[in-house]
């Protein structure tokens, strides 16, 4: 999948010459995909069209007292928690939930957040590789509450086999080494 | 999960919170109004054991200060008689590990020896060796018989030997789930050269009935509860309390022990948990059963006799007695965190150990042990004393590295690179220690 560079180029500019040529496959991929998703669009729209004109003519209101029978099953799943969890998301149901659920669903799955586990600083990260990579928007007010979420609901576990040596706790120090060694 | 990263010096802990300090330390308590430390009998003992004299009108020192006898200008307070940089673990009563790279020298100097106490020590002046008796009884013994330390030293030959003492739980930290007990890193952990009689001559000379099963053993200190419960009374075999190099010793490194360390008599079982070489020795029990006293039952120094899952409850009748501890080896030179110039060749030194056993090989690795290189491996000074490694590391480029040790046993077991069997009470981690280095 990746090109080449010329070798006449330093580092830095293969690194640019190999980001370059990501991106442009990046477009000619995201052009593909949008182009197979029209198609498909049009193709559902033949079929079902009509039905879907149809829910836009009589909508139909949600019941306002949404206990025992509701007429409209689509909604009860669309909002069900169960153990705390969102069953339809798999989202932890905590402070701010919603809120993750209405920016992050929009692009991507749900399960892209419920399997990753980071710091609030490694959260930070990922939107702002989302921002400058993936075309997510500046989220203003709402980044607090959603990194406040997520470092408190997807903070990492230290549950593993092997912890890694305690980088921060490290004092580094010049080895002297004695004469003759 | 609080207890996992708590580790500091006393002077840091004062730093932080000089009333819990003196809490965790000495059992002091705050008058809330005078703010004067209100000292329980047993706080006076921990402070008086570590000044090395009662401390006179302590009812007026202030709460959560540093006692001025302990303040030492610009270096790191220090456990009198102690290496400054020891760890101390935040727990009452003291105990306090050695950092890897203080562990250095090929057999352990007093001051570096770990501290591990389950109780209090007994009061610095109560302690006169001239005094000092060792009462020998039990269901197998012929008769019951009481030496004095003097008696000891004449009567018996004496023996000089290299033991290796390590607590049960040291590395305990690294377990997950977490475990309770005192979150041991690596350093709970010494190989002295200790001095005295064997105990198998000393019972000899006692005469052993046929039915002997068991040891155990009766110390000194005292209960931090301030009662006259027995704090720990555990024990071994008669097959290891018959071994050549099974001690009744009173002197390390050939001065009298540290106070701390078990002064003025102690029982030395190397390669065994060290808590079955009892401090502060005054009796012996010859059992026609496994000794069953303090700390012997329930979960205490115990694991379970088949594999269970991390995070399981195991009953106390699935759990067996912890003998001889498992292959091990600590990296002690250089300490953790060195820097090097590219091309530069690094020293690399530390010990190696295996309960009852010899060493056969020692390894290191640079690439997460994905290959693996040979050091050089010295014999032990005798069984139970751990053995010494050395080798030249070279890097193949710069970068951060880990450097990670890992020894063989004579029948060929060999040290895990992750954690070993998770058990309840976090015994037995002999994982690969592991070193960080940069270059270039």
């Amino acid at each position: 999948m990746f090109l080449n560079a010329p070798d006449n180029l330093d580092e830095k500019q293969q690194a640019r010459f190999q980001d370059a040529w990501m991106r442009m496959l990046m477009m000619v991929i995201n052009a593909i995909k949008l182009f197979v998703l029209l198609a498909f669009g049009l193709v559902l729209f033949a079929f079902f069209g009509d039905a879907l004109l149809d829910v836009f003519k009589q909508p139909t209101p949600a019941p306002a007292n949404a206990g025992g029978s509701s007429p409209v099953a689509v909604v009860d799943e669309f909002d069900k928690v169960e153990n705390g969890i969102h069953i339809m998301t798999g989202l932890k149901v905590a402070e701010g939930w919603e809120i993750v659920r209405g920016v992050c669903t929009a692009c991507h799955s749900a399960q892209l957040v419920t399997q990753t586990k980071a710091t609030r600083d490694g959260w930070q990260q990922m939107i702002r590789w989302m921002q400058q990579t993936q075309g997510l928007w500046d989220l203003g007010d709402q980044e607090k509450t959603i990194l406040d979420y997520l470092a408190t609901n997807y903070a990492p576990e230290e549950d593993s086999r092997r912890p890694n040596l305690d980088i921060e706790a490290i004092q580094w120090y010049v080895l002297e080494l004695e004469a003759g060694e | 999960m609080s207890q996992r990263k708590i580790k500091k010096g006393i002077r840091a802990l004062y730093a932080k919170d000089p009333i819990e300090a003196d809490r965790l330390l000495w059992g002091r308590e705050t008058d809330p109004v005078s703010r004067r430390g209100f000292l329980k009998t047993s706080a006076l003992t921990a402070m008086g054991v570590v000044l090395g004299a009662p401390m006179v009108f302590a009812k007026h020192f202030p709460a959560g200060l540093i006692p001025a006898a302990l303040l030492d200008s610009d270096a790191p307070f220090a456990i009198p008689g102690k290496h400054p940089e020891l760890i101390v673990l935040n727990d009452k009563p003291l105990n306090a590990e050695t950092p890897a790279h203080l562990l250095d020298d090929k057999t352990t100097p007093a001051d570096k020896f770990f501290v591990r106490n389950n109780g209090l020590p007994p009061d610095a002046a109560s302690l006169d060796p001239r005094k000092w008796t060792l009462t020998i009884e039990g269901e197998a013994v012929r008769a019951k018989k009481t030496y004095t330390l003097d008696e000891l030293k004449s009567k018996f030959k004496h023996y000089t030997w290299q033991l290796t003492l390590e607590c049960g739980g040291n590395g305990r930290k690294e377990y997950s789930p977490p475990t309770k007990g005192l979150q041991w890193t690596n350093g709970a952990v010494g190989c002295a050269a200790w001095t005295g009689v064997r105990l198998k001559d000393v019972l000899n000379d006692v005469g052993l009935k046929s039915n002997a099963v068991y040891i155990g053993y009766y110390g000194k200190d005292k209960h931090i509860n301030g009662s006259n419960d027995v704090v720990i009374s555990r024990g071994v075999p008669m097959s290891k309390a018959m071994q050549d190099e099974s001690l009744i010793a009173w002197a390390m490194n050939g001065q009298d022990i540290p106070l701390l360390n078990g002064h003025p008599l102690r029982l030395v079982f190397g390669g065994w948990p060290a808590s079955a070489s009892g401090k502060w020795l005054s009796r012996i029990v010859v059992r026609d059963r496994v000794h069953d006293g303090a700390k012997m039952n329930g979960q205490s120094y115990r694991v379970p006799c088949t594999p269970v899952a991390p995070g399981a409850k195991v009953e106390d009748k699935d759990m067996c007695i912890i003998e001889a501890m498992p292959v091990k080896s600590l990296i002690t030179y250089p300490k953790s965190g060195a820097m090097l110039q590219s091309g530069q060749k690094m020293p690399l030194r530390g010990h190696a150990w295996a309960g009852d056993l010899s060493i056969k090989e020692v390894h290191y690795s640079i690439d997460f042990g994905q290959t693996w290189q040979l050091c050089n491996l010295e014999k032990p000074a005798n069984r139970n004393a751990w053995q010494h490694f050395n080798a030249q590391v070279a890097f193949p480029q710069r970068g951060y590295y880990e450097v990670w040790a890992r020894a063989t046993d004579e029948n060929g077991v060999s040290q895990p690179m992750v954690i070993p069997a998770w058990n309840p009470a976090g015994y037995l981690n002999n994982a690969c220690h592991r070193i960080a280095v940069k270059v270039g």
